[in-house]
């Protein structure tokens, strides 16, 4: 190592990187004392005696007990994992599909359909779901999961298809080419030579898609009424905040569960993920 | 049998003509090179060829069948590729295998062929590897490999041997010549490398702006080019070209420009009589110049002086100046010279080459 370069990588990567780490996990560290505080400590004044915000003596699972026994939190998990599953899949399915016929099919008005998919996108949601209201009401679809696996794609499609797109054409042309002189048809060459090549960049658009519509709030609010229909997200908010009282100590211990099935999804991909996001394919 | 006949083949890219009127008999059992600079239309041809590009119009057949409306799959061809193109996420032996998969052999069958061509070439021990452990010769051969399992009718090659290093290129050359002595199976290869093609190629095909130059022997190619631009790029250094004006000079012909007069040589002079008093190319090889002694005829000499010295062990470059032109001789390891000195450079009357100015022909 360079001779003094020592402090330099304190100050200019260590000290920042802590820093930066602080300023990102902080949240998370707060979500998580909340959801283990008891009520007395959550709403003792901040002039009290013995006021520690930052850590708790006296650590309960009274929230979590709460959370499971007092509202349909369970419900909502799994209304929320199966509609995640179910508009990944979906979204996942047409956008491998739409991202390598954009890609690799030279077809009339190839590029404008893919740019036509890309401006869908960015059409926001909280336009989008007047008349996706309309739509969902018509089809009588409200409060039931299919208004939302229906409708998620609507967004999640184009984004699955922009991604596939530019991961197909990173993927060399040739593989298909030697498949398809090999004796594949063009669906035998996708589907042994391409998608399996393609895997990291699924499975990152899959991570991806999961994540967009666990966290989706506005069409979760606007489609679902009923308690026993909502999502985390929804059900959370509405139930645990009633009027102007926050339940804090549930609101928290919700969010913390409701964020761990996305950590774990991402911990365990994250080594195909990082390489789909830099695409690299080599031969 | 597997005869390929390209008949009157043409390719269009919208307002691009990438591939004009190539006709050209490959016989069965040969090895045909095409070779030309980038965007020739060599690539294109043998894409062609595997029916990975559409023909704009013409006839391709292979061993006696047109194919021009088959799926590449149905040609009975393998293909190895420039970037070897194998499989990322198979081992090798999966890789060789998946041709004869696809076409449903047995699986006894596959793994006899597979061994077989992995003795052949030498990559027993890599076949349960996945194609990022291998080296890049070693992937040049499970590309080979995955040819020649499905024992095809023809064999295409794109540039095959460019990847590599080379000295690892010169090796696999040797082996590729190898391989096609022992399998004989047809094989048309693509390069832009000319030592490739006139080392592989039992004929070579010229290809410049999508127009074939020259089809023939690589020594016919060396000794005969058809016109400038085939004299200029096959053989290496490239030949000298020169522009001389032919005049008629006591009954016979000689060839002058600033530097030089050199008197044509008799076999030469009827060729070159209805170009009298016109402007013509000369070319002379590098390896057709020498150092001239006492009795080199003078119309068969001139004068020049020394620019750049390379010395390359069996034979020393000079690049001289000649009148206002350059030239490159490749003289006898021996010969003692020095920058900026003048040099008198003598030429094989035998092996002067004269090029129409206009048209490029050789005349």
């Amino acid at each position: 190592m360079i001779e003094g370069a020592k402090w330099r990588t304190w100050v200019y990567f260590r000290i920042p990187l802590f820093l930066f780490l602080l300023f990102l996990l902080f949240p998370f560290y707060w979500m998580v004392i909340t959801s283990f505080r008891p009520d007395g400590e959550l709403y003792r004044p901040w002039n009290a005696m013995n006021y520690n915000p930052f850590f708790t003596l006296k650590p309960t699972l009274d929230h979590i007990r709460y959370l499971f026994e007092e509202t349909l939190f369970a419900t909502w998990l799994w209304n929320t994992m199966i509609i995640a599953a179910a508009s990944t899949a979906i979204s996942l399915f047409c956008g491998v599909l739409a991202g390598y016929a954009l890609s690799r099919l030279n077809f009339p008005f190839a590029g404008s359909l893919g740019t036509g998919i890309f401006i869908t996108y960015l059409v926001p949601q909280t336009l989008l779901f007047i008349p996706l209201a309309e739509i969902i009401r018509n089809y009588k679809l409200g409060d039931t999961p299919w208004s939302l696996i229906l409708t998620y794609p609507t967004f999640l499609i184009p984004f699955c298809t922009w991604l596939m797109m530019g991961y197909f054409k990173a993927v060399p042309k040739e593989l298909e080419e030697c498949a398809r002189i090999d004796g594949a048809s063009r669906w035998q060459a996708m589907l042994y030579i391409i998608i399996p090549v393609a895997i990291p960049g699924i499975l990152s658009a899959g991570i991806f898609a999961f994540t967009l519509s666990w966290n989706e709030f506005i069409y979760a609010l606007v489609f679902l009424s009923s308690p026993e229909q909502k999502t985390v997200p929804v059900g959370v908010t509405s139930e645990l905040i009633r009027g102007d009282v926050f339940f804090w100590g549930p609101l928290m211990a919700g969010a913390l569960l409701g964020s761990i099935p996305v950590a774990l999804v991402y911990s365990f991909f994250v080594e195909h993920y990082v390489s789909g996001l830099t695409g690299s394919v080599k031969g | 049998m597997a005869q390929v006949v390209l008949k009157q083949i043409n390719k269009f890219y919208d307002s691009v003509h990438a591939v004009k009127d190539v006709n050209l008999q490959i016989r069965d059992k040969e090895f045909v090179v095409f070779v030309g600079p980038s965007g020739c239309g060599k690539t294109t041809t043998l894409r062609m060829i595997a029916g990975l590009e559409a023909i704009s119009s013409g006839d391709i057949s292979i061993g006696g069948q047109v194919v021009n409306e088959l799926a590449p799959m149905d040609r009975d061809i393998a293909m190895v590729f420039q970037n070897y193109a194998l499989y990322p996420h198979m081992s090798v032996f999966d890789n060789m295998a998946f041709g004869l998969k696809m076409r449903k052999f047995d699986k006894s069958e596959i793994v006899t062929r597979v061994n077989h061509a992995a003795d052949i070439l030498g990559i027993q021990e890599l076949l349960k590897r996945k194609p990022r452990q291998l080296s890049g010769g070693q992937r040049q051969r499970v590309a080979l490999g995955r040819a020649i399992v499905r024992h095809p009718q023809v064999f295409l090659f794109d540039e095959p041997l460019s990847n590599l290093d080379a000295k690892l290129r010169v090796q696999m050359r040797v082996e590729l010549k190898k391989l096609h002595q022992r399998l004989g199976t047809t094989a048309v290869y693509v390069t832009h490398d000319q030592v490739e093609a006139m080392t592989l190629g039992d004929r070579v095909v010229v290809m410049k702006d999508g127009w074939v130059q020259q089809v023939g022997e690589p020594l016919e190619l060396y000794n005969q080019p058809a016109n400038k631009f085939v004299a200029g790029f096959i053989g290496s250094p490239a030949m000298n070209f020169s522009t001389v004006t032919v005049t008629e000079r006591d009954g016979g012909l000689t060839a002058v420009n600033g530097g030089m007069n050199i008197v044509v040589p008799p076999h030469l002079v009827d060729r070159l009589k209805p170009h009298a008093n016109q402007q013509m190319t000369l070319g002379i090889r590098p390896e057709d110049l020498r150092v001239a002694n006492g009795s080199d005829p003078a119309g068969l000499s001139f004068d020049s002086k020394v620019e750049v010295i390379e010395q390359l062990g069996s034979e020393i470059l000079l690049d001289v100046r000649v009148g206002d032109g350059t030239m490159v001789a490749s003289v006898e390891p021996t010969t003692r010279t020095k920058i900026q000195e003048s040099l008198r450079l003598a030429m094989n009357p035998a092996r002067l080459h004269f090029f129409d100015a206009k048209t490029e022909a050789a005349v």
